[in-house]
């Protein structure tokens, strides 16, 4: 197949033009295997060699569901250099940082250590990619900024990695993902909370996962579209068990983002759960507030993928619910589901909302200014 | 209506493509199979290149269970969502009503009738002995 990349010099000759914004999910890559190596000790090389990596989920050596374009990538966001998309920090900011005037970047890194059933391999490879997130991207564009990745299944272990790195301004979140072994509130993941409170970073679940579990709640499905919609029931079994868990009754200053997995359903899950909770109050008699509230006070929602009604009124009265103080502009990219930031937000928004959408928000959220 | 020349015919074999701006347009023309397609490089979904995308086939269903994958080649597929596109026409198989990628006609024409005109072909030289690929703009 024949396919050439073009440059677009109209692109960059305009972004000074644009509306300075926050790009909550970016997700940067590895150029090769072996480019985490000079984070881990010699050890892991070998045994990466040997045993390789082990999660929770089956399928070893991928997503557990095959992707609508290679790496889950745009077709046009290779380096010229070579390597996979989102493995270049100036492809990075030629095709989308300078152009889109990204001026605070989020990285989710999501292939780490997260979900391996190695423990001690999991922490290695997640303190290792939190070495390589400074060295390739933070500390040399001040507008990209790292999150902690951790070793998820293994809570004190976890704790100690984001105390190692509190106070860090590399850092400006906790990175989770949504499929774990349980259900995000359970006590497995409490160390993990408490040590983010402590260190006054939110902490961000991403959609996806290795935790092994079926990715619906009836079952493995079908098709790749059925991944890509059920992240949305993923998200959710998340946030219902972190809310009656008591989670944030313990971390009354815990901040957490809800990433890449939708907000129209927030409304109908916080509606279910008060008239449950009405009913249902001395089962977790520790909830001090309606379940409605913890989600409004402690939860930011990414956009991307931005939800796209046909009428933009349900848009606009499914943000009035959550909030537009809430909702954190994210693009996902270099991922095929990119969201184009001058595409998103239909007309009809006020500036004031507009600038906390695409900017304030995220440095209010992040403390970054 | 302008005529562009893009090309002489052998600089676009089958199954190759190439890119061009004519008046501040970006334009991809198409050789399939000896058939020539122009489109506007971008999606008229969010504003991808779409023409850097691959080119695909179309599947279709009459009934559950019954499959028709037609129009070899002939559907490009975008780079950023995998939204499809007919090349021969621009028309959108995901919301055919609000969207329509942009086609220009693509013409083999002789060089004896280019070097009459009326064409531009500021970067193209012309010679009467060979064929040309033409766009109406």
């Amino acid at each position: 197949m024949n396919i050439q990349v073009r440059d677009l010099p109209e692109a960059a000759a305009s972004a000074a033009a644009k509306t300075a914004i926050a790009d909550c999910d970016i997700h940067p890559a590895r150029a090769t295997k072996t480019e985490l190596h000079p984070y881990l000790a010699k050890r892991w090389h070998a045994h990466l060699e040997t045993y390789g990596e082990h999660p929770y989920q089956g399928m070893m050596e991928g997503p557990p569901y095959p992707k609508a374009q290679p790496n889950a990538s745009r077709r046009d966001a290779y380096p010229p250099e070579g390597g996979p998309q989102g493995s270049s920090l100036s492809f990075m900011q030629k095709q989308h940082l300078d152009p889109n005037n990204v001026v605070l970047g989020v990285l989710n890194p999501l292939r780490t250590g997260q979900g391996l059933r190695n423990q001690e391999l999991a922490a290695a490879i997640c303190s290792a990619i939190n070495d390589w997130q400074i060295e390739k991207w933070t500390s040399k564009d001040s507008r990209l900024k790292a999150s902690v990745v951790v070793a998820n299944e293994d809570g004190p272990t976890a704790a100690a990695a984001i105390r190692k790195r509190a106070g860090d301004k590399n850092f400006v979140q906790v990175l989770l993902l949504s499929r774990n072994t349980e259900p995000l509130g359970r006590r497995r993941y409490w160390p993990i909370y408490e040590a983010a409170e402590e260190a006054g970073l939110p902490i961000g679940v991403h959609a996806f996962g290795f935790g092994g579990n079926p990715i619906t709640a009836s079952g493995w499905p079908s098709f790749y579209i059925e991944e890509m919609v059920g992240h949305a029931q993923c998200q959710q079994t998340a946030l219902a068990s972190l809310v009656l868990e008591g989670v944030f009754e313990r971390h009354p200053k815990l901040n957490m983002i809800m990433v890449e997995a939708g907000f129209g359903w927030a409304p109908s899950l916080a509606w279910r759960l008060d008239r449950n909770w009405q009913r249902l109050r001395s089962e977790v008699p520790y909830l001090k507030r309606s379940p409605s509230e913890y989600i409004r006070d402690h939860i930011w929602w990414t956009t991307q993928p931005m939800e796209d009604p046909e009428r933009r009124d349900h848009l606009f009265e499914l943000i009035d619910w959550i909030g537009w103080d809430k909702l954190l502009f994210a693009t996902d990219y270099p991922h095929w589901d990119y969201d184009e930031p001058s595409r998103v937000l239909p007309p009809g928004v006020s500036d004031t909302n507009r600038e906390a959408f695409y900017l304030g928000n995220a440095r209010k959220v992040y403390g970054v200014y | 209506m302008t005529r562009h020349v893009i090309a002489p015919v052998d600089e676009l074999p089958p199954g190759t493509r190439k890119f061009v701006t004519i008046d501040q347009r970006p334009i991809a023309i198409f050789n399939v199979k000896g058939e020539f397609f122009g489109l506007l490089n971008r999606c008229p979904h969010q504003g991808a290149a779409l023409c850097e995308g691959p080119l695909i086939g179309l599947a279709q269903s009459s009934d559950p269970g019954e499959v028709e994958y037609t129009k070899l080649g002939e559907i490009i597929r975008c780079p950023w969502h995998g939204w499809e596109f007919d090349i021969r026409t621009g028309q959108s198989y995901c919301d055919p009503r609000r969207f329509r990628a942009k086609a220009y006609p693509v013409n083999v024409e002789p060089g004896a009738a280019v070097v009459k005109g009326p064409y531009v072909a500021e970067t193209v030289k012309v010679a009467v002995e060979s064929d040309y690929v033409v766009v109406d703009l």
